[in-house]
C-alpha cells in the first residue's frame, strides 16, 4: 500500500443543502488538498456531517458541485464515486466476519483475488489474528480499525471519517488518534475527517475548518487558528478565550489602541480582524498572568484588576477565575511550575499579558453582554 | 487497604449455600411453565399415542386400549395422497405468502416512518374477524358467477373454467389466511435491519440490488425462517380452507383428521394421522432449520 499513488484535490463550489426551510449547508466553497488530513470541526448540526455526506454520495446536494481533481462526481452515486467512509460507530456488516468486511469492496468490484490484499490490509491495522471473528466479538477499538481497513483497502481519493473516534473512551482515542494519523502517514491518501472535538481536530489534522451554521468560519493549519482566531465563534469554540468588548480609541506603532470598561488595550495590527470601530479584545487564559495587586508588571503588558472568585488545581496547571471590576469573570491559566505561592479565592490580584498575544475580533453587532453569554454557553 | 480485601472476596467468590439458594430460585421459576408443558402439551401427546394404538371394541366410537400398529398402516396406505397434497398445497401457499409479504413488509419497516404502527395495525386488523368468516368471505368473492372468475375466464387463463372449488381456490385461501403471521416476523427482522449498513455498503461499491443480495437478504434471514414457519406448520394442518373453499379432489389432511374424528368417530385412526402430521412436521422443519443456517445470525 505504501506506493506513491496519484491522489487529487477535492474541490466542493457553492454547495448548499437545504431540509425545508433549514439550510445545512450553506454556499460552502472548499478545495481539500490532495494528500492532507483535513478536519471539519463543528458543533453539533452545524452541516459538517452533511458536507460528509455529500462528499459520500449519501445525501444529494441542493445545489452546487462536489468534483475530484477534474472530474465532477456531484450526479454519481454512492457506490460509484471513489470515496470511501469511515462511519459513526463503524456499520460493520454483523453477519460477515472480518476478513469478509474488510473484502466487502473488492469484491463488489470484482477483483478476484482479495486475499493477499486483505491479508496486508488487516497487517497494516494489526488484526490478522481475528480475521475469521465476527463483528460483535471484537472490542470498540478493534472495530474501529476493521472499519478503517473496510474503507481503506479500495484506496479511494478521499478517505472520510464521521467522528470516527466518538464511541470509544478518551485513552483509546487518544491511541486511536495517533493510529489513524500514522495510517495516514502511510497511504497518503486524502482523509476528511469530521469532529466536535477541537483536540482531536487538533491533533490529527494538517488543516482544520470550523464550521458554524452551514458556513465556515476559520480555515487553516491548527496552531494558526487557536493563535489568532478571527471571529468571536473560533475564539471560544477552538480552546477558550477572553473576549473584552470596546471600541477603537487611536493607533499606536503596528497597532490599535482599544478602549474597554474604562481600561486601554492594545493589539498589534498584524493580529487585529476588526474592520471598524468595534472591536473585541482576546486573550487567551494560558497567555495571561495573575499577580497580587500593585505588584511589578512588565512592559508592553496590559493589565485588568480584579478578584479570584475561583481556583480550580488541575495538577499540571491552576485555573483561576477572576472576576473584574464590571463584572467579567476571566480565566487564567497558571503552570504549576512554582511550589507554594498561588492566589486564593477572595485575593485582589491584577491579570496581565503581553500585548503581543492580544487578538482583534470584528465587535460589530455583538455587544459584551453577547460576548459573555456566548462564552459561557460554551464553558 | 487490609480492611477491603475480605469485602471484595465475599463479592467474587460466592458461598456454596447462596449458589445453592440461586439454583434453586431458578427451578422454582421455571415451575409454571413446566406445568403449562406438562398439562397442555406432554398429558394430550402420550394420549393421542395411546389412543392411536387402541382397537375397536365392538360398537362405532368404544375403543379399548391396546398395541394396534395397523392403525397407522392404514392411515398412510388410505390417506398418504392426503399428506402429499397437504404439503404441496402448505408449501405453495408459504412461498406465495412471502413473495407478497416481502416487499410489503419491507415498504413498512424502511419507507413507513410515523405510519408504520398504523401499518401494522392494518395488516392485523383482517384477524380480528373470525377466520371461518373470512374464508366464507372467499366464496363470495370467488364465487362462479363473481367478477373475479369472470374477469380470468375472459383472459381463459382458468384450467376447469372456475376458481372456486379448485386447488387454486384452496392455495388462495391458506396464502390470505397467513399472510400476517408472514409480515410481522419479516417486518420485526428487517426493521431491525440499521440503515447505516446499507449506506455503507453502497458507500463500498455495492448496487442497490447486491446490496439487497448481500446485506437485507441475509439480515432478514430469521424473519424469513420463522415466517415460513409460521405460515407452513399451520397450513399443513388445516382444513377449514380445503372444506369451505375446495372440493372432494381438493382435501387436506385436515380434512381426513377431521372427518375420522366427528363423522367416523374413528378416533384411533384420526390419532395416528395426527401423530404422523406432527412427525413429518418434525422432520421438514429440522432439515429445514438446519440447511437455512440461521443460528449463525445476530
Amino acid at each position: 500500500m505504501a506506493e506513491q499513488r496519484r491522489v487529487e484535490d477535492l474541490h466542493l463550489r457553492n454547495l448548499t443543502k437545504r431540509f425545508g426551510d433549514f439550510v445545512a449547508v450553506d454556499d460552502l466553497t472548499l478545495t481539500i488538498p490532495a494528500g492532507s488530513f483535513f478536519a471539519l470541526l463543528g458543533p453539533s448540526g452545524c452541516g459538517k456531517t452533511t458536507t460528509l455526506r455529500m462528499v459520500a454520495g449519501l445525501e444529494d446536494p441542493s445545489t452546487g458541485s462536489i468534483s475530484i481533481g477534474d472530474r465532477d462526481v456531484t450526479g454519481l452515486r454512492a457506490f460509484k464515486r471513489p470515496v470511501n467512509t469511515v462511519f459513526q460507530s463503524y456499520a460493520l456488516f454483523p453477519h460477515l466476519d472480518i476478513f469478509e468486511n474488510v473484502a466487502f469492496g473488492l469484491r463488489r468490484r470484482g477483483i478476484k483475488d482479495v486475499k493477499p490484499i486483505v491479508e496486508s490490509m488487516l497487517d497494516l491495522v494489526q488484526l490478522t489474528p481475528l480475521a475469521r471473528r465476527k463483528p460483535k466479538q471484537l472490542s470498540g477499538g478493534q472495530q474501529q480499525r476493521v472499519a478503517v481497513a473496510r474503507a481503506l483497502i479500495n484506496e479511494p481519493d478521499v478517505l472520510l471519517l464521521d467522528e470516527p473516534l466518538g464511541a470509544l473512551d478518551l485513552k483509546l482515542r487518544r491511541q486511536m488518534q495517533i493510529e489513524l494519523k500514522r495510517i495516514q502517514i502511510e497511504v497518503g491518501t486524502t482523509f476528511v475527517h469530521v469532529t466536535h472535538d477541537q483536540e482531536e481536530a487538533m491533533t490529527m489534522a494538517d488543516t482544520v475548518a470550523v464550521m458554524n451554521e452551514g458556513r465556515i468560519e476559520q480555515m487553516g493549519d491548527p496552531a494558526d487558528i487557536y493563535e489568532l482566531p478571527t471571529t468571536v465563534f473560533v475564539a471560544r469554540f477552538l480552546g477558550q478565550s477572553n473576549l473584552f468588548a470596546g471600541q477603537r480609541a487611536g493607533s499606536a506603532a503596528d497597532a490599535i489602541k482599544v478602549a474597554s470598561h474604562g481600561h486601554e488595550f492594545t493589539v498589534p495590527d498584524t493580529r487585529n480582524s476588526a474592520p471598524g470601530g468595534s472591536v473585541i479584545v482576546g486573550v487567551r487564559p494560558e497567555k495571561m498572568t495573575i499577580v497580587d495587586a500593585g505588584d511589578h508588571i512588565p512592559e508592553h503588558h496590559d493589565r485588568v484588576a480584579g478578584r479570584v472568585v475561583d481556583v480550580s488545581y488541575t495538577g499540571v496547571s491552576t485555573q483561576y477565575l477572576v472576576q473584574t471590576s464590571w463584572g467579567e469573570e476571566i480565566s487564567v491559566f497558571e503552570q504549576n511550575d512554582v511550589v507554594g505561592d498561588r492566589s486564593a479565592v477572595g485575593d485582589s490580584v491584577e491579570v496581565h499579558w503581553d500585548r503581543a498575544h492580544a487578538f482583534g475580533l470584528d465587535g460589530t453587532g455583538l455587544s459584551q453582554e453577547n460576548v459573555e453569554t456566548e462564552q459561557t454557553s460554551v464553558a | 487497604m487490609p480492611a477491603l480485601v475480605p469485602t471484595s472476596n465475599a463479592g467474587s467468590d460466592t458461598p456454596p449455600q447462596v449458589a445453592a439458594r440461586k439454583a434453586r430460585t431458578g427451578y422454582l421459576l421455571l415451575l409454571p411453565g413446566m406445568g403449562w408443558l406438562a398439562v397442555f402439551f406432554a398429558i394430550p401427546f402420550v394420549t393421542l399415542i395411546v389412543t392411536s394404538l387402541q382397537v375397536p371394541a365392538g360398537a362405532s366410537g368404544v375403543y379399548a386400549p391396546g398395541f394396534d400398529i395397523a392403525n397407522y398402516a392404514e392411515a398412510i396406505t388410505q390417506y398418504g395422497n392426503l399428506y402429499v397434497r397437504s404439503f404441496i398445497y402448505a408449501g405453495l401457499a408459504t412461498i406465495f405468502a412471502l413473495i407478497i409479504a416481502y416487499p410489503l413488509a419491507y415498504f413498512i419497516a424502511f419507507r413507513g416512518g410515523q405510519w408504520k404502527g398504523l401499518l401494522l395495525v392494518l395488516v392485523i386488523a383482517p384477524t380480528f374477524a373470525s377466520f371461518l368468516l373470512r374464508t366464507y368471505a372467499w366464496r363470495t368473492i370467488l364465487a362462479d358467477e363473481g367478477p373475479v372468475t369472470g374477469f380470468f375466464n375472459a383472459l381463459g387463463v382458468l384450467p376447469e373454467g372456475r376458481i372456486l372449488s379448485t386447488s387454486i381456490a384452496v392455495i388462495a385461501g391458506l396464502t390470505y389466511n397467513f399472510l400476517p403471521f408472514m409480515i410481522l416476523p419479516l417486518f420485526a427482522a428487517l426493521d431491525k435491519i440499521d440503515h447505516r449498513l446499507i449506506e455503507a455498503s453502497n458507500d463500498l461499491y455495492a448496487s442497490p440490488v447486491t446490496t439487497f443480495r448481500k446485506i437485507v437478504w441475509p439480515l432478514s434471514l430469521p424473519g424469513v425462517v420463522a415466517g415460513t414457519l409460521l405460515t407452513f406448520i399451520p397450513a399443513s394442518g388445516d382444513y377449514i380452507n380445503a372444506q369451505l373453499l375446495g372440493s372432494i379432489t381438493t382435501r387436506m389432511i385436515g380434512s381426513a383428521i377431521q372427518v375420522n374424528f366427528i363423522q367416523f368417530r374413528d378416533y384411533p385412526i384420526a390419532s395416528a394421522l395426527s401423530v404422523i402430521l406432527m412427525f413429518i412436521i418434525l422432520i421438514i422443519v429440522s432439515i429445514y432449520i438446519r440447511r437455512s443456517g440461521t443460528e449463525d445470525l445476530v
